[in-house]
């Protein structure tokens, strides 16, 4: 029962993390209808910047957190100026296609700069605690309590302000928000910069847990069934799809076999697929001729 | 683009109107092209001969992926995954259970497309982008499932030793001996390609692709195609991991992830979508590329010594990210668009440019 009931702590609060990346790739899909297979590695890069701050340029750790999630924003806007604006108007596979070899350029750029060494990030949070024998450690704590955060956050954001109707509007239809005199452009501009601050953190939190280094990308690729099992345009989908897939992933993995935790995730989401293919709280769409 | 034939040439009877090679200049064409094709271990090195038999290979993967993503509209990521199961049938029925290889490959072939079905069942329901992610979650099952459930068979995680293929009594264990085998396999395959998307069945896939809810209004069996063009399409990739397998004669997973699958979709889009010819030019085009980034790459190191090993381990996903992302920014038709632009241009000489 305790080792049971760990294993769920451990689901949830991993599944904080994917949650994370999972707001981030909802954020870009909502408004621009792209889907951002390069999550993963802007979160790579994110606690790359972190490392580079801290270690190369010495800076405070405070400081360093302000440049690095900077630095990931300003990625975010980069990636949407220079790659998918001149995509606008191209058909899906185009788009996919893109910000895949979009990760895949990353990726080099990455071992280019930094090397393919794992380093160390100063552990700003660390130890566990421990509730009725269920260990709960800080470092997944804090990415889940962030995680929850951001979710307010950006609830409050899309519901309640401007900017978050205009991105609402622009979901809604690229065409008719244009129309009604929505600078499209850029709204796409904002939510990339809002993919890039999601990422940078969620980044920043894993390199605490698996060093920063290349592996950090790979936890991208999980995140994107969470995704999927929320429904692309939801942002309370992301949130439980991610906490979903990391209790299903940490319980068949830790009570039926340890392969099946990478597998897991990709049976759910082909499962969703054939049974629920909007995802729990995806829109549907009525496609007319 | 409409076909623009040479300057008086007439099609007169509908032989003509369907023939592949139609003119002379083309069939000297051809057969010029096959006679250095064929000389190429003659007169080439063996590591570029190799590089050919690599490249006959992935052109049979890429082609199952142009028609069904090309030519159906169905997007796939996971095309090395398919790949995989070729590769483990052939190797597993070789190297455990004794057969041969001309009987392996079929049987692969067979294997990767049942397989293929299976994950091609969610497109009854979803199409697009999620469907994308079904293919997706097969690149990331079939491996975990060859290694795990499956290691008594496949050796799990370990390298599986597959033994060379037997022409008669002897053993093919050149890379020569290979592109004998590799490469009229390669050219068959090419030409059934360009035979299946000409047929009913091609049509049916490009009204689907161009309109899938239309296509059924047509009284296209929606369904049953989609199926059929993710049968074909692994069926493919399992003649290709087959050959792959008989090839490199030691295969492991690593030779089949998500990064290898992107490669093949990459090809696909380099030469161009729903054109055989283009599967051909974006799989030499990309995989010549590669050679060079490579040789490049240790040039470079061995120019800035400390930086060597991040050199050639960057330069390839850089380069290869960067091709793509311009050719889908500025040429997103592919190498084939242009192949068809200079023919019609030159065809046209001197009324169009």
């Amino acid at each position: 029962m305790q080792t049971v009931l760990q294993y769920v702590a451990n689901g949830i609060m991993v599944g904080g993390v994917y949650a994370l990346s999972a707001l981030g790739i909802v954020l870009v899909y909502k408004s621009t209808s792209v889907f951002n297979f390069a999550i993963g590695q802007m979160m790579m890069l994110g606690a790359f910047f972190l490392w580079t701050c801290v270690e190369v340029f010495l800076m405070p750790l405070w400081l360093s957190f302000i440049v690095a999630i900077t630095a990931g924003v300003m990625l975010g806007m980069l990636i949407e100026r220079l790659t998918l604006r001149p995509l606008i108007g191209q058909p899906l596979l185009s788009a996919v296609l893109a910000t895949l070899a979009l990760s895949y350029f990353l990726n080099g750029i990455t071992i280019g700069i930094w090397g393919a060494y794992q380093q160390k990030l100063p552990e700003f949070i660390t130890g566990a605690i421990t509730i009725g024998g269920v260990v709960f450690s800080n470092d997944l704590l804090w990415s889940f309590i962030i995680a929850m955060a951001l979710f307010v956050v950006l609830s409050v954001l899309y519901q309640k302000t401007k900017m978050g109707l205009l991105m609402r509007a622009t979901a809604e239809s690229h065409q008719v928000a244009q129309a009604r005199g929505i600078r499209v452009r850029a709204i796409f501009s904002w939510s990339w910069a809002l993919c890039g601050f999601v990422a940078a953190v969620g980044g920043m939190l894993l390199a605490l847990r698996l060093g920063v280094s290349q592996y950090i990308a790979l936890v991208g690729l999980q995140a994107f069934p969470a995704v999927l099992f929320g429904g692309l345009e939801s942002i309370p989908g992301a949130i439980v799809g991610g906490l979903v897939v990391g209790l299903l992933q940490n319980l068949t993995g830790g009570l039926i076999a340890p392969w099946l935790m990478e597998t897991t995730p990709y049976v759910i989401l082909l499962l969703v697929l054939i049974f629920r293919p909007e995802g729990l709280f995806g829109e549907k769409r009525i496609e007319r001729i | 683009m409409a076909i623009t034939r040479p300057c008086g040439t007439y099609d007169e009877s509908y032989a003509q109107d369907m023939a592949i090679v139609r003119t002379r200049l083309q069939w000297i064409l051809l057969i010029g092209f096959f006679a250095i094709l064929f000389t190429c271990p003659a007169w080439l090195g063996g590591e570029w001969v190799n590089l050919l038999n690599l490249i006959g290979i992935s052109l049979i993967a890429v082609l199952g992926l142009n028609i069904l993503t090309g030519y159906c509209g169905q997007i796939s990521l996971g095309q090395a995954a398919f790949m995989a199961v070729g590769a483990y049938t052939s190797g597993v029925l070789t190297a455990k259970f004794g057969w041969s290889f001309w009987a392996a490959l079929p049987c692969a072939a067979l294997m990767a497309g049942l397989v293929g079905l299976i994950f091609g069942l969610p497109s009854l329901r979803v199409k697009g982008f999620y469907l994308a992610m079904a293919t997706l979650a097969a690149q990331f099952i079939i491996p975990a499932v060859i290694i795990n459930p499956l290691e008594g068979l496949t050796g799990g995680v370990h390298t599986l030793i597959v033994p060379p293929p037997k022409v008669g009594d002897i053993s093919v264990t050149s890379v020569q001996g290979m592109f004998f085998i590799i490469i009229p396999i390669a050219v068959l395959m090419t030409f059934f390609a360009k035979n299946i998307v000409r047929t009913g069945v091609g049509r049916a896939f490009i009204a689907i692709r161009d309109n899938d809810l239309a296509a059924e209004v047509m009284g296209i069996n929606v369904f049953a195609y989609k199926l059929l063009a993710f049968f074909i399409c692994s069926v493919y990739a399992g003649v290709a991991g087959s050959l792959w397998a008989h090839w490199m004669r030691a295969i492991n997973p690593d030779h089949f992830t998500f990064m290898d699958s992107i490669w093949y979709a990459g090809m696909m889009i380099v030469g161009g979508m729903g054109s055989i010819a283009g599967a051909v030019f974006g799989t030499v085009f990309l995989r010549v590329l590669d050679e060079l980034t490579k040789v490049f790459g240790m040039s470079l190191s061995t120019v800035f010594v400390g930086w060597g090993a991040f050199i050639q381990g960057s330069l390839g996903p850089i380069v290869y990210g960067l091709v793509i992302m311009l050719f889908i920014i500025f040429e997103p038709r592919g190498l084939a668009h242009r192949w068809e632009i200079f023919k019609a241009s030159y065809r046209l000489r001197p009324f169009a440019n």
